[in-house]
């Protein structure tokens, strides 16, 4: 079976964001990029299922800019076998990738498509389920255990009230949460054979999908501050403060 | 204009975020339907039809939704679109996982999780954990939207009487089934109502410690969260969790205690009203969000401050 892995190059977790003078969007010049965190979760899934002997073959793709090609190279260095760029140089919508996605399932056919929940750029969280719908395939979203077994795969998700199993047709997408598992480091070795495996790229146009924004962000500005706040010095004092001055108990 | 609500429930009882969801799309202006989708639901039905504002409640009642199965729902609900300007759900797991296939099916972008209606088609909504705000406008003929509950003040539940309308669609795609669900017990209020949240983080060392928090919290009436650092260690479960990929908090009080403030976890519960931070390094980052900071040891503040209420 092969699996299919979408991933997104995103700015660092760890990068605290600021928003461009002219509220055009957040300041990206000179920041860290990295892969998705929840996309690394999908990729160690698959590459366990590979150990597994699950999974015979597993493909990354990434819909993105040309520097989107070292996210594609970390995910072979943690054991993708190879990967493909759709290469675009316009802001993408989650829908457009949905359909550039869907045609590489058409390509590709795989049994098994792990997205991450979320891109924690712009915190969407629907690619994955739009793709679904598109390619007519069951979902298994937010998962946090996934079994396969005979031709179904048995995912337990993260709910709000707690947990829950679904057993899914195959194929099928599922979306990774944070307690799937938790990623491997590459190796310097595994790095450098990396840098032989095959990347391929394609455009939208050679997929026949045609990237037209549907939504236009007039304006992104930063979120209203919080007032600093001061220091207690006692349990006693906190309860009289929030009692007297805050009111809230 | 006309729009069309999703009804969260879990089959016997209207979940209260349906409330504010159907705040938004009174924003939004325009005829309002309520979707109650699920199996031997009409409680629910019955529940929101007296909510303020509903045109008409629309009842599908079949084995197809018991489980609100992604795959069903949204079968249902792309073809029930078709009438509507705007399809808005609550940002919560049943909405952010069959709404993004409704879109798709409509050939539409969604909008993920809005705190603001600008206008019918521009919207404000949080990017980057929340570090920044996007207002974004949409081009499209139906407006999918999910629906940050916190951010909108519910509708109230009274007053209205609408009538209830049975539709008899059976999506069934036969493609997923339900296997079984492990759901929370707990006395104490939801983390997305409470009026007092206290949530503790890795510092509070292991899932028997949060006792502490949990007779703190009995005492107030509070609910108890927690940092992903906790849920990922194995000390509570994951529906605790409180952050940017975890459940989105604003109460009138939010205490934090041993938790760092990471974007991710202030993601989550920095739109509070008060915010209290317990934590032994003055230099943790949480204290720049906190009104009332204490630097201490939990171990001994948070006993002591259960004596104290
Ligand atoms: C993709 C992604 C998504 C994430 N989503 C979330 C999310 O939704 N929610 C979330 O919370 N996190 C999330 N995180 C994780 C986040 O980055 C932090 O790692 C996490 O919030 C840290 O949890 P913590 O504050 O409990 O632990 P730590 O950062 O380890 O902090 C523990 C704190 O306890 C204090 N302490 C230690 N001992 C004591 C004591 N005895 N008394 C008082 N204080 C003490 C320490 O000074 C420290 O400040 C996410 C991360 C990623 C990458
Ligand atoms: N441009 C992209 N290229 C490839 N995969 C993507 C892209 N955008 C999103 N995804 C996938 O969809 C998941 C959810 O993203 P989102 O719906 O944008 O929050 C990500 O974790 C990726 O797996």
């Amino acid at each position: 079976m092969k699996v299919l892995v979408p991933i997104k190059r995103v700015i660092d977790y760890n990068v605290k964001v600021r928003v461009k003078a002219d509220n055009s969007g957040v300041d990206l010049a000179n920041v860290k990029m990295a892969m998705n965190p929840f996309c690394e979760i999908a990729v160690e899934e698959a590459v366990r299922l590979k150990e597994q002997g699950v999974a015979s073959e597993i493909v990354a793709v990434t819909v993105g800019e040309k520097a989107a090609q070292e996210q594609l190279r970390t995910a072979m260095a943690l054991g993708a076998d190879r990967s493909i760029l759709i290469e675009t140089d316009q802001e993408t919508e989650s829908l457009e990738v949905a359909k550039a996605l869907k045609a590489i399932v058409d390509r590709e056919e795989p049994g098994l498509v792990i997205l991450g929940k979320q891109a924690i750029d712009d915190d969407n969280n629907q690619t994955g389920q739009m793709l679904a719908a598109l390619a007519g395939m069951p979902q298994g979203t937010f998962a946090s255990e996934v079994n396969v077994e005979e031709g179904k795969v048995k995912v337990t998700r993260e709910i709000d009230g707690g947990l829950q199993t679904l057993e899914l047709n195959m194929p099928a997408v599922v979306t990774t949460d944070l307690r799937l598992n938790e990623p491997r480091y590459a190796s310097l070795p595994n790095i450098m054979k990396a840098k032989k495996k095959q990347l391929d790229t394609l455009t939208p146009d050679e997929l026949g999908v045609d990237f037209a924004p549907r939504v236009q962000t007039l304006k992104v500005e930063p979120p209203p501050e919080r007032e600093a706040g001061i220091t207690v010095e006692s349990v006693e004092e906190l309860v009289d403060k929030l009692k007297n001055e805050a009111k809230v108990l | 204009m006309s729009i069309l609500v999703y009804a969260e429930h879990n089959n016997a009882v209207l979940d209260k975020v349906t409330l504010s969801a159907l705040a938004a799309a009174q924003q939004i202006g325009g005829d309002i339907d309520v979707l109650v989708a699920g199996k031997d639901c009409g409680a629910v039905a019955e529940e929101i039809a007296k909510a303020e504002g509903v045109g008409k409640v629309l009842l599908a009642d079949n084995d197809a939704y018991a489980h609100q199965l992604g795959e069903n729902v949204a079968d249902l609900v792309a073809e029930l679109a078709g009438d509507y300007s705007h399809v808005l759900a609550a940002a919560t797991s049943v909405g952010k996982n069959f709404m993004p296939r409704v879109a798709a099916q409509l050939d539409v972008a969604q909008i993920s999780d809005i705190l603001g209606v600008e206008s019918e088609d521009t919207f404000r909504r949080p990017i980057y954990a929340g570090n920044a705000i996007a207002t974004v406008q949409s081009s499209d003929a139906t407006r999918v939207i999910t629906v940050r509950g916190t951010s909108f003040d519910p509708a109230s539940g009274e007053g209205g009487s609408a009538s209830v309308e049975n539709i008899d669609i059976a999506r069934d795609a036969g493609i997923s089934s339900f296997v079984n669900e492990e759901l929370a017990q707990s006395d104490r209020p939801d983390l997305g109502a409470a009026e007092i949240v206290i949530s503790g983080g890795r510092a509070m060392g292991n899932g028997e410690n949060f006792e502490i928090l949990y007779r703190v919290a009995d005492k107030l009436g509070a609910a108890v969260g927690a940092s992903r650092a906790a849920v990922d260690a194995g000390f509570v479960p994951n529906d605790m969790q409180v952050g940017q990929t975890g459940k989105i908090v604003a109460p009138q009080l939010y205490m934090a205690v041993g938790i760092s403030g990471a974007i991710q976890h202030l993601a989550g519960m920095k739109d509070s009203k008060v915010i209290v931070a317990i934590n032994k390094d003055e230099e943790a980052p949480i204290f720049q969000v906190a009104d009332y900071g204490l630097v201490a040891d939990l171990f001994d503040a948070v006993p002591e401050l259960e004596k104290h209420l």
